[in-house]
């Protein structure tokens, strides 16, 4: 626990505007990458991911606003109705903000937990919706909570990797 | 400390919650709009278009997977797949002639009776941009839109059958509501009988629904579902589906009829668009057109004597 308190509060470069934008751009393209059938029920939510990161180590930068914006481009592409991801998104970074202190206490493992927690919430919200309009749900839809919980260890350890400075200039 | 709060305040602006009630209402307010009302389509089509170009990027590992599989294909199963293909030709050649002089007979046929002439609908090809990622509905985008005149409300085929139907259009995509989708339905005729009848989605993949039949109504495994023309939407005769399983419970007041779709819902790239058929005349109005035509008859019979 010690050890991954120090890891966390490590020097790590500041998060420069290009690779928070880079990031989410990055999230965007793997959310629209054509999915189908168990594999989509499975896909992990990226753009929730990377936005609970961002949320969670830099909730100066990225909050709500971008949250939603967020989502309004992720309902124009996936055809749904305006504001439907964009509420999710909002409840989700507002969970990320709220939580950031004290989800930067756990270690990683501990930290997936608290995220299961705040998806299962912005799934919730989109799927209210959905069956509040449409009338139904489809339940394997939240399987991508599962898939999405897992994938934060992964995700962390690679967006802090990509943040930390390289000790020899010359290292790869 | 409270010095250091009061500037904090300033400078990050209103607190979480207010921002999250903000942009909740905003949302909903949004959600109602859309759900009520058909304003927003400009504003979605300003976005599409700004996300168009990430969204054929998305596709592309895809299409170069193809395109090279295509590539590494042999010689020898092209010129096997010629050769097929031109025997294919010559039969189809043959039932073509004889299909020619079943038109003009036909024809012939409709010129005695005095029937008007169904009219031939025009087609359009275009291929699937990309696929629905959203789990809750069946829909798919093609590469024709408002440039090459495509409208809302045309039927989109493939070589099997009816795959669905444009719901909306963009400048450049349209998007199409597959025939499997739980908010579409597509009236049709069974060709065994001529059965009318309307089949609906049931936002699975493989299947449709045939509801509201009765129990005893003449449907087996295996009969033909095709298009009724009916609603002035989708062209006469084009299939739609086919029964694959009838279950009689006498203990509900209908039958439960699965079918399946001929078309290849979730198999091609290349579509075809059909322009739906001519509008059909004006529905009569039936308490006002009935009043009139028994006060014109009342004026008769009085004028009569």
């Amino acid at each position: 626990m010690r050890q991954d308190l120090a890891r966390d509060r490590e020097f790590l470069l500041p998060a420069t505007t290009t690779f928070i934008v880079l990031s989410f751009f990055i999230a965007v393209l793997l959310e629209w990458m054509p999915w189908r059938g168990w594999m989509l029920a499975l896909r992990p939510d990226f753009v929730g991911l990377v936005l609970l990161y961002w949320c969670t180590h830099k909730p100066h930068r990225v909050g709500i606003g971008i949250a939603w914006m967020l989502g309004i481009f992720v309902d124009v592409a996936d055809a749904s109705l305006f504001g439907q991801h964009a509420l999710a998104y909002s409840v989700l970074a507002f969970g990320g903000l709220v939580l950031n202190r004290r989800v930067q206490m756990f270690n990683l493992r501990e930290q997936s937990v608290h995220v299961f927690a705040l998806l299962l919430t912005s799934y919730s919200v989109y799927a209210i919706v959905h069956w509040q309009v449409r009338g139904f749900v489809a339940w394997e839809y939240f399987l991508g909570v599962v898939t999405s919980a897992l994938l934060w260890i992964p995700l962390t350890h690679l967006l802090q990797a990509l943040r930390r400075p390289r000790r020899d200039p010359n290292e790869l | 400390m409270e010095d250091t709060r009061t500037l904090r305040f300033f400078n990050r602006g209103p607190s979480a919650v207010a921002r999250l009630v903000f942009f909740s209402v905003l949302s909903l307010a949004l959600l109602f709009v859309d759900a009520k009302y058909n304003y927003l389509e400009s504003a979605r089509q300003v976005i599409a278009v700004i996300i168009y170009p990430l969204q054929r990027l998305t596709a592309l590992p895809g299409e170069v997977w193809n395109g090279a599989g295509e590539y590494i294909r042999l010689q020898r199963h092209l010129v096997a797949e010629n050769e097929q293909l031109h025997l294919q030709h010559d039969a189809d050649a043959a039932l073509l002639n004889q299909m020619q002089s079943l038109q003009a007979e036909n024809a012939q046929l409709r010129e005695l009776l005095d029937v008007t002439r169904r009219a031939d609908y025009t087609m359009q090809m275009a291929q699937i941009a990309y696929v629905e990622r959203d789990i809750f509905k069946r829909k798919l985008f093609i590469d024709k839109g408002e440039n090459t005149n495509v409208q809302a409300g045309q039927a989109v085929v493939d070589n099997g059958g009816v795959v669905g139907q444009i719901t909306r259009v963009y400048p450049l995509l349209s998007e199409v509501t597959l025939v499997t989708d739980k908010d579409i339905a597509v009236p049709i005729q069974v060709v065994r009988n001529g059965i009318r009848a309307v089949v609906f989605g049931s936002g699975n993949i493989s299947e449709l629904e045939l509801r509201y039949q009765p129990v005893n109504a003449d449907i087996e495994v295996g009969d033909v579902l095709v298009t009724s023309g009916m609603d002035g939407t989708y062209p006469p005769a084009l299939p739609v589906a086919q029964v694959i399983k009838v279950e009689r419970d006498p203990a509900y007041p209908f039958a439960r009829i699965v079918c399946a779709p001929l078309a290849g819902v979730d198999r091609h790239r290349t579509l075809l668009i059909v322009s739906s058929v001519p509008p059909l005349p004006e529905r009569p109005v039936a308490e006002a057109e009935s009043d009139e035509a028994q006060r014109v008859k009342k004026l008769v019979k009085r004028s009569k004597p």
